[in-house]
């Protein structure tokens, strides 16, 4: 499965870990990996360390992701982008959406 | 007797009484029994006969004990036949006598059976034992020199792949010496297309045959990646990779690879784990070392592998030397090490560079006098200098690619029956990657034609619109409404185009998609949109940031876009 995520004991940390290509064909997964959650997390977590390749829709899904979080509220961290897939996330100013590490 | 098997004896005894006593006594026992009555017909009973224990008395006519007994051995060679005197003799001097001339024991007369029995046994023990010893002896012998012959058959392929390539070419000066048949170490080079050389020397833990086995991917590697104008940084990935994979955990790579363009007098260089790299600046005679950043190859995985380089620029007839640590750890008699301070003292009491490689060696030839050896030692020199000679193999690559430009186009047309069970882009990516250079910039492309593509399939043939996007459950609905349509289209294509062109310092990949949809009034599109916090709308944005310019064409079915790329080497 290219979607995995992991929720952290307590229930406040959900971590998304996405494998291969970030693109429309995984939006229900991504999607179902932070809304059919028992509780709703504070933190979120994607982790892009398995991501090879990202497109636009991807960055939608991402949005989605926030508005669903909280939006300006939302805490959102995007973690272990290889190079070329940050500067997609930069050349989109996600960085200040997003706290892009 | 039945713990000792049925022996055949020589009783020789120049008395008839005696010798019928004593062959009594050893049938008895079970024992097969061959008679002499003298000393040189016990040698002929021995030769014919071939006894396993030898009774003999001392005293005989013709040849005594003693000379027979010297003959018996020498006959007997490797094997030994026991050889018991029978003697009424008790002075120490006939005894010791008896002994010296090779004999094993005596046996005094009058014969004691007992002890007879006991001595027959003991030394068929003892015969076994030495027979056993014997031919364990001569396996291991044999298999010594079974090992030895493969080594060398082995060696010779080993040095075929291991070290080859340019390592003759007039600018490049090594030295490698091993512990074993194998060396731990491998020195690769190779000419690159652009005719810049690629060099790696590296260091496996261990030495001897373990450590070899590694360095045999490595080469291949090297030699099959280099002359089709890889870059170092994907050479190293791939090396790191396959030795990752195959080596067991802690066995693994010290190495440093070199690109040393000869034309930009430019030096590129990745060192991990192998000691300091010098380059000696030929006008000043200063040194720059070029420290390890980065660990050694085979010890992580690709992903979090380090590739950055270092970039120097040198002169005409500046050195690089590289070496492993079996230099600065070469011990002396007493077990000091030579240790980097001293190597430094070699390159300041240097007066012509020239001489600087034998002048390393023999400092730590004669630092190390008679200690022992304990690791594999290798050092290598390169000038900034072109080769005058490489060798033919990489002249011809390098006329071949180099010299003329590359140029080619292709054409891709997705049919209705194609768009839901086929994608195109992972086809169109691995095509890109065929070309060294491109590879750097797989994730780029792959969100470039994504895009494009995405766009005349989405918006073209199915003409879903954007607008559904605006809300969550928008977003959804665009894809199901997506996934309706692909599966009913039954008209329309896209047409995908592809042309690639490299220049001096890079190239220019040009991407066309056509599709069949009415197009859009692109006069009116607006130019960045990525500040928007909408889900969708972004992708042409992001295209243009990475290509520079998006160039609609006709009714807006065809888009055009530029990817011009600069080679880092």
């Amino acid at each position: 499965m290219a979607i995995t995520s992991t929720v952290s004991p307590d229930g406040n940390q959900v971590t998304i870990y996405i494998q291969g290509r970030f693109d429309f064909s995984s939006h229900q997964e991504f999607r179902g990996a932070y809304e059919k959650l028992a509780q709703a997390p504070i933190h979120y977590r994607v982790d892009l360390q398995g991501t090879s390749y990202m497109d636009s829709s991807a960055l939608g899904m991402l949005l989605l992701l926030r508005d669903y979080a909280g939006g300006e509220q939302s805490n959102i961290q995007i973690v272990n982008c290889a190079p070329d897939v940050k500067k997609i996330l930069l050349i989109s100013n996600f960085e200040q959406l997003f706290d892009i590490q | 007797m039945n713990d000792v098997r049925r022996l055949k004896i020589l009783v020789a005894d120049d008395t008839d009484t005696d010798r019928l006593i004593l062959e009594s006594i050893v049938r008895k026992e079970g024992h097969h029994v061959v008679s002499a009555c003298n000393g040189l017909e016990a040698i002929q009973v021995y030769s014919a006969e071939k006894p396993d224990i030898v009774l003999l008395d001392a005293l005989m006519p013709e040849l005594d004990g003693f000379g027979a007994a010297r003959k018996i051995k020498e006959l007997a060679g490797d094997e030994l036949v026991p050889i018991i005197f029978l003697t009424s003799l008790s002075d120490t001097e006939s005894l010791v006598q008896c002994l010296d001339a090779g004999g094993d024991d005596f046996l005094s007369k009058p014969y004691n059976r007992i002890i007879l029995q006991a001595k027959i046994k003991s030394f068929n023990r003892m015969r076994e034992m030495h027979s056993t010893m014997l031919t364990q002896r001569n396996q291991i012998v044999q298999y010594n020199n079974r090992l030895l012959q493969e080594q060398t058959v082995a060696k010779h392929v080993f040095d075929n792949v291991a070290h080859s390539g340019c390592l003759n070419a007039s600018n490049v000066r090594y030295f490698l010496s091993s512990l074993a048949v194998f060396n731990g170490d491998v020195l690769v080079a190779a000419m690159r297309p652009n005719g810049s050389m690629m060099v790696l020397l590296g260091d496996f833990t261990g030495h001897g045959l373990p450590a070899a086995i590694g360095a045999m991917p490595l080469a291949s590697t090297f030699y099959g990646m280099v002359p089709k104008g890889f870059s170092m940084t994907d050479i190293l990935r791939e090396i790191n990779g396959k030795l990752k994979n195959i080596l067991p955990v802690g066995i693994f790579c010290c190495a440093t690879m070199m690109d040393i363009n000869f034309r930009k007098k430019r030096l590129k260089i990745w060192n991990g784990g192998l000691p300091d790299c010098f380059i000696h600046h030929h006008q000043d005679g200063n040194i720059t070392p070029v420290k390890s950043t980065h660990l050694p190859l085979g010890v992580l995985s690709n992903r979090a592998f380090k590739d950055n380089c270092e970039y120097f620029e040198l002169q005409k007839e500046d050195r690089i030397f590289v070496w492993s640590d079996g230099i600065h750890e070469a011990r002396n008699a007493e077990g000091d090490m030579f240790g980097e301070e001293r190597l430094k003292e070699v390159f300041n009491r240097n007066q012509n560079p020239e001489h600087l490689f034998n002048e390393i060696i023999e400092g730590v030839q004669q630092f190390v006098g008679s200690g022992e050896k304990d690791d594999d030692l290798s050092l290598l020199e390169i000038r900034m200098d072109e080769p005058a000679r490489v060798n033919s193999f990489a002249q011809e690559a390098s006329h071949k690619f180099a010299n003329s430009e590359i140029e080619w186009l292709m054409g891709f047309e997705v049919k209705p029956t194609s768009f839901k069970v086929f994608d195109p882009l992972p086809m169109l990516l691995n095509v890109l990657m065929e070309v060294p250079s491109l590879r750097a910039f797989s994730s780029t492309l792959y969100t470039i034609l994504a895009e494009l593509y995405t766009n005349a399939l989405e918006h073209g043939v199915l003409k879903l619109d954007s607008d559904l996007k605006k809300t969550p459950e928008g977003f959804s609905d665009y894809y199901e409404l997506r996934e309706q349509r692909i599966n009913q289209v039954t008209e329309g294509f896209v047409r995908i185009r592809i042309s690639h062109k490299t220049n001096d310092s890079g190239g220019l990949l040009k991407v066309r998609i056509e599709d069949s949809g009415e197009g859009f009034d692109h006069q009116q599109r607006t130019t960045d949109n990525l500040s928007s916090f909408g889900y969708s709308g972004r992708g042409i944005a992001l295209v243009e940031k990475l290509c520079g310019t998006v160039t609609y064409i006709g009714c807006g079915n065809i888009v055009e876009v530029d990817f011009s790329w600069v080679n880092d080497d």
